[in-house]
């Protein structure tokens, strides 16, 4: 919790500038003003990827350690995949109208995200109505998660595919790199700041449960 | 509860992969770099504004709304906390 106040003060001062960078950054030349959706759908992504592998790390530490902090940290994490991608699947089909006259196509990319998505929604699931031990199984798809977001990354490259390809961000031209990184810094900074708050909310209710134990003894 | 999700998501499957049946563009060539431009038509810019405002706005949002549910959570442990301590407290 020491960290949330600067991370707080952090978020707010990306989040304040990123917008103004945004609307400075130029038009794209063949999207036009819809590009700009790019600034905040890519960071987004980048959010619940950094989300997956901290949920991946936690979640193996949780299985084959039996750590109850990892517990946590995986199941909070979990959650933030769950919010970031949700970000990601809804600002893609705003972008995707406009540039391809579609709302939603089933191509590899798109559907392989949506059911990425759809493994931590089934995370929160089992975690909530799977029962006694369901935490273990729950770390179980994690890692299957964790295991399997690289194809969604590369199925651009492997099948045919009208979304942009993955070397847009590594051969962003200079005028739209500013923008972009601070986009980026800042989701990456609502990451942790979300992460630290939903952290400590696990932690107080493994005390409060701790309590109930010892007044029921 | 269970049952009724499995019903929605069932049905929202339903209803997306009978969508894009219908209307499946053929795919055209992927965008492998973005060209910085000047600036777009006129037109363009009025008809691509609304999505913008939206996408921005469904992030701002999503972040408030799970930042309230913390907090919501936060409150009623501390809440649930202080009634056992006072608990404990009448006990001794």
């Amino acid at each position: 919790m020491k960290y949330v106040p600067a991370l707080t003060v952090a978020v707010a001062v990306l989040f304040v500038s990123a917008p103004i960078l945004v609307a400075m950054a130029p038009y794209e030349s063949t999207m036009g003003l819809v590009q700009k959706i790019f600034y905040f759908h890519v960071p987004s992504w980048i959010a619940m990827y950094t989300a997956i592998y901290v949920n991946g790390a936690a979640s193996a530490l949780f299985l084959f350690r039996s750590r109850p902090a990892a517990d946590r940290v995986g199941a909070a994490s979990a959650e933030l995949c769950v919010l970031f991608g949700a970000m990601g699947l809804v600002t893609g089909p705003l972008w995707g109208v406009k540039a391809w006259g579609h709302w939603w196509i089933w191509e590899p990319r798109l559907t392989m995200a949506l059911l990425l998505w759809l493994v931590y929604i089934s995370y929160l699931l089992v975690r909530r109505y799977g029962g006694p031990g369901s935490e273990k199984l729950a770390a179980a798809v994690g890692v299957f998660g964790t295991a399997v977001s690289p194809f969604v990354y590369v199925s651009v490259n492997l099948w045919r595919t009208i979304h942009p390809l993955n070397s847009v961000v590594p051969t962003l031209k200079s005028p739209f790199r500013p923008a972009f990184g601070i986009s980026s810094l800042a989701f990456l900074a609502l990451f942790g700041l979300l992460l630290a708050l939903r952290v400590e909310l696990g932690r107080r209710q493994a005390a409060l449960d701790a309590l109930y134990l010892a007044d029921e003894d | 509860m269970i049952r009724r999700l499995c019903v929605v998501l069932a049905l929202v499957a339903c209803l997306g992969a009978s969508s894009s049946a219908k209307s499946q563009p053929p795919p055209s060539t992927a965008q492998s770099e973005f060209e910085p431009a000047t600036a777009p038509a006129p037109g363009d810019q009025m008809a691509a504004a609304p999505l913008v405002i939206a996408a921005y706005g469904f992030v701002w949002l999503a972040t408030l709304f799970y930042v309230w549910t913390i907090r919501r959570r936060l409150s009623k442990v501390e809440a649930d906390m202080r009634v056992l301590e006072r608990r404990q407290t009448e006990r001794r």
